[in-house]
């Protein structure tokens, strides 16, 4: 009973801030609305920030698993450095990549683009997704793909139809991983995006906020937090399980 | 032909090999094909910028005009620049006192949660899903939640009768450090707890048998059997905490936004600050270098101390 009550006491401590911010949104439904009509109106950067998340997911999704079958199945010069230097990324310090990248994605012609922003994200996904995707892919048994490179097929319909249906829930992991970390993020938007119009929700919430210092209408800034938060509580909600699997197999790696 | 036909049928079917390729279709230039964009964006969007920015850290590089080579220049600066010599103390404080805290609670929660028994899953799950909210949105959530004028913290702790008055709570260096160690545990702690638990999960039921058999006691299980069995899972959770705190930026800009009186600028910020709004860019490449090679040491350094000797 002494166990109950402990966990208990702790998971209130835990749900509290997140029960109270949406009550707080709710008390009084207007903060949505007005909300709505602060700066360019919270639907340009709510959909700014779909955008750069559903480009996020399919360019990791894309390159991560063309990248994992290659490393899996194929031996070809330069794999291991490559496989090195995508992992290096996890050591570099965020602003230490961000501030040349502002200058690169410049000269690119990609600075203040929501593409470049999503392009970033990409790379910065890509040692975990692409270690997910390889050990996926080198635990298909071989002979499921061999048969069809039997029948004629190319390696590449091979992949297509056969083998990224066996990978499927590396898949989904890969996927809600890309889609919190491009939707959460804040630093790499507030350096790399520059015109408020550009904005995604959490850059544009928090300006909102230091902008009306003091005068903070305190509804509207728990309807910007419910905003931001719910899509991500309800996806973890519905896909824990995969959630899980993927920090269980990516983090045990150190 | 008719050797091919006379060949006993009992060996395994032999397989016509395909036609010999052409060098672009052949199995390793295959290969390549598929790890073709993995390779554009990692060179890029990573080696790209990473020799770019030691490039720019040799630079006067405002954030408009033309760059001007003025090397070690920007490297000397830093010992001159008492915001970042500030910052630096500032972090290694909320760094030693994060990891600290945070291990603790994760490793308290972990071991809550650790056995299979009714409404377990919940409790996981609650002390997780604060890690699903942005780090961007938690703090704001904490800026209201802790705001003296309409928060609900204030008006519950003097209902209690806790407090008198409403407190500070980044109203003072001191309190302003503590409110944010608070949200970094409530947003982390479960995170923590779930690498912890991967790792309590992979010790054998039966060492804890064998042990109970020989008349151990909870703590000599604990001290004994668990602690270092977890070593290289609870190694992996410092380098990852340490890491993040020295890191840290969202935190203390969205939280405090450095205040009160600059008490709570993380080095990060003071990057940030250089290059955005003093426009030195070089100035700001020279500090993310110096924090490159830093952190690299700390962690190969780190993964001596705490694996090398575990294992």
């Amino acid at each position: 009973m002494r166990y109950y009550t402990t966990v208990s006491a702790l998971a209130v401590l835990f749900l509290f801030p997140l029960l109270w911010s949406g009550w707080a949104s709710l008390e009084d439904p207007g903060s949505y609305l007005e909300m709505a009509r602060y700066g360019e109106g919270v639907g340009v950067y709510a959909a700014n920030s779909v955008l750069v998340s559903a480009m996020t997911v399919t360019g990791t999704l894309v390159v991560s698993s063309l990248g994992g079958y290659a490393f899996a199945r194929f031996d070809f010069p330069g794999k291991n450095l490559l496989f090195l230097v995508t992992l290096a990324i996890l050591m570099v310090p965020y602003a230490t990549i961000l501030i040349p990248l502002y200058v690169l994605l410049g000269v690119i012609g990609l600075q203040n683009s929501l593409v470049g922003l999503a392009l970033v994200f990409v790379m910065f996904q890509l040692p975990f997704a692409l270690f997910m995707m390889r050990n996926a892919f080198e635990a298909v048994p071989r002979e499921l793909e061999e048969a069809a490179l039997v029948d004629g097929c190319g390696t590449f319909r091979a992949f297509r139809r056969i083998l990224l249906r066996a990978v499927r829930p590396a898949l989904i992991t890969v996927g809600l991983f890309a889609f919190l970390a491009s939707w959460n993020d804040f630093f790499a938007p507030l350096i790399l995006l520059n015109d408020g119009a550009n904005f995604t929700l959490p850059v544009a919430v928090v300006s909102m906020t230091q902008q009306t210092f003091g005068a903070i209408h305190y509804g509207m800034l728990q309807a910007g937090v419910m905003t931001m938060a719910v899509p991500c509580l309800i996806l973890f909600l519905v896909l824990q399980r995969h959630y899980v699997r993927g920090f269980m197999s990516g983090a045990l790696r150190g | 032909m008719s050797v091919t036909l006379a060949r006993p049928r009992s060996g395994p079917a032999h397989r016509p090999g395909p036609p010999p390729a052409p060098w672009w279709r052949g199995r390793r230039a295959q290969g390549w094909w598929y790890a073709m964009p993995t390779a554009l964006i990692v060179s890029v969007l990573f080696v790209a910028p990473l020799a770019l920015v030691v490039w720019m850290s040799l630079h006067r590089w405002p954030l408009l005009g033309p760059a001007r080579f003025n090397a070690p220049d920007n490297y000397i600066k830093i010992a001159d620049n008492p915001l970042f010599l500030d910052a630096v103390t500032f972090t290694l404080k909320y760094t030693v006192l994060t990891t600290i805290l945070l291990s603790g609670l994760a490793l308290g929660l972990a071991l809550l949660v650790q056995e299979r028994r009714p409404g377990v899953g919940f409790f996981r799950t609650a002390f997780f899903l604060p890690g699903a909210v942005g780090f961007a949105a938690a703090a704001l959530l904490f800026y209201g939640m802790l705001n003296n004028d309409f928060g609900p913290i204030d008006p519950i702790l003097q209902t209690l009768g806790i407090t008198d008055e409403p407190v500070k709570w980044i109203g003072t260096p001191d309190m302003a450090l503590f409110s944010t160690i608070g949200l970094v545990l409530w947003r982390f702690a479960g995170f923590n707890m779930l690498i912890l638990l991967t790792g309590l999960q992979a010790i054998p039921a039966e060492v804890y048998e064998a042990a109970r058999t020989d008349g151990a006691s909870r703590l000599q299980i604990f001290t004994r059997i668990t602690l270092p069995l977890l070593r290289p899972t609870i190694a992996l959770m410092l380098i990852l905490s340490v890491t993040g705190s020295l890191l840290a930026f969202d935190q203390f800009f969205v939280f405090t936004n450095g205040g009160p009186d600059n008490s709570t600028v993380s080095m990060v910020m003071v990057v940030y600050r250089d290059a955005f709004f003093r426009f030195d860019l070089g100035g700001a490449a020279a500090l993310s270098v110096v924090l490159l090679v830093a952190l690299v040491l700390l962690n190969v350094l780190q993964m001596r101390v705490l694996r090398g000797r575990g294992r």
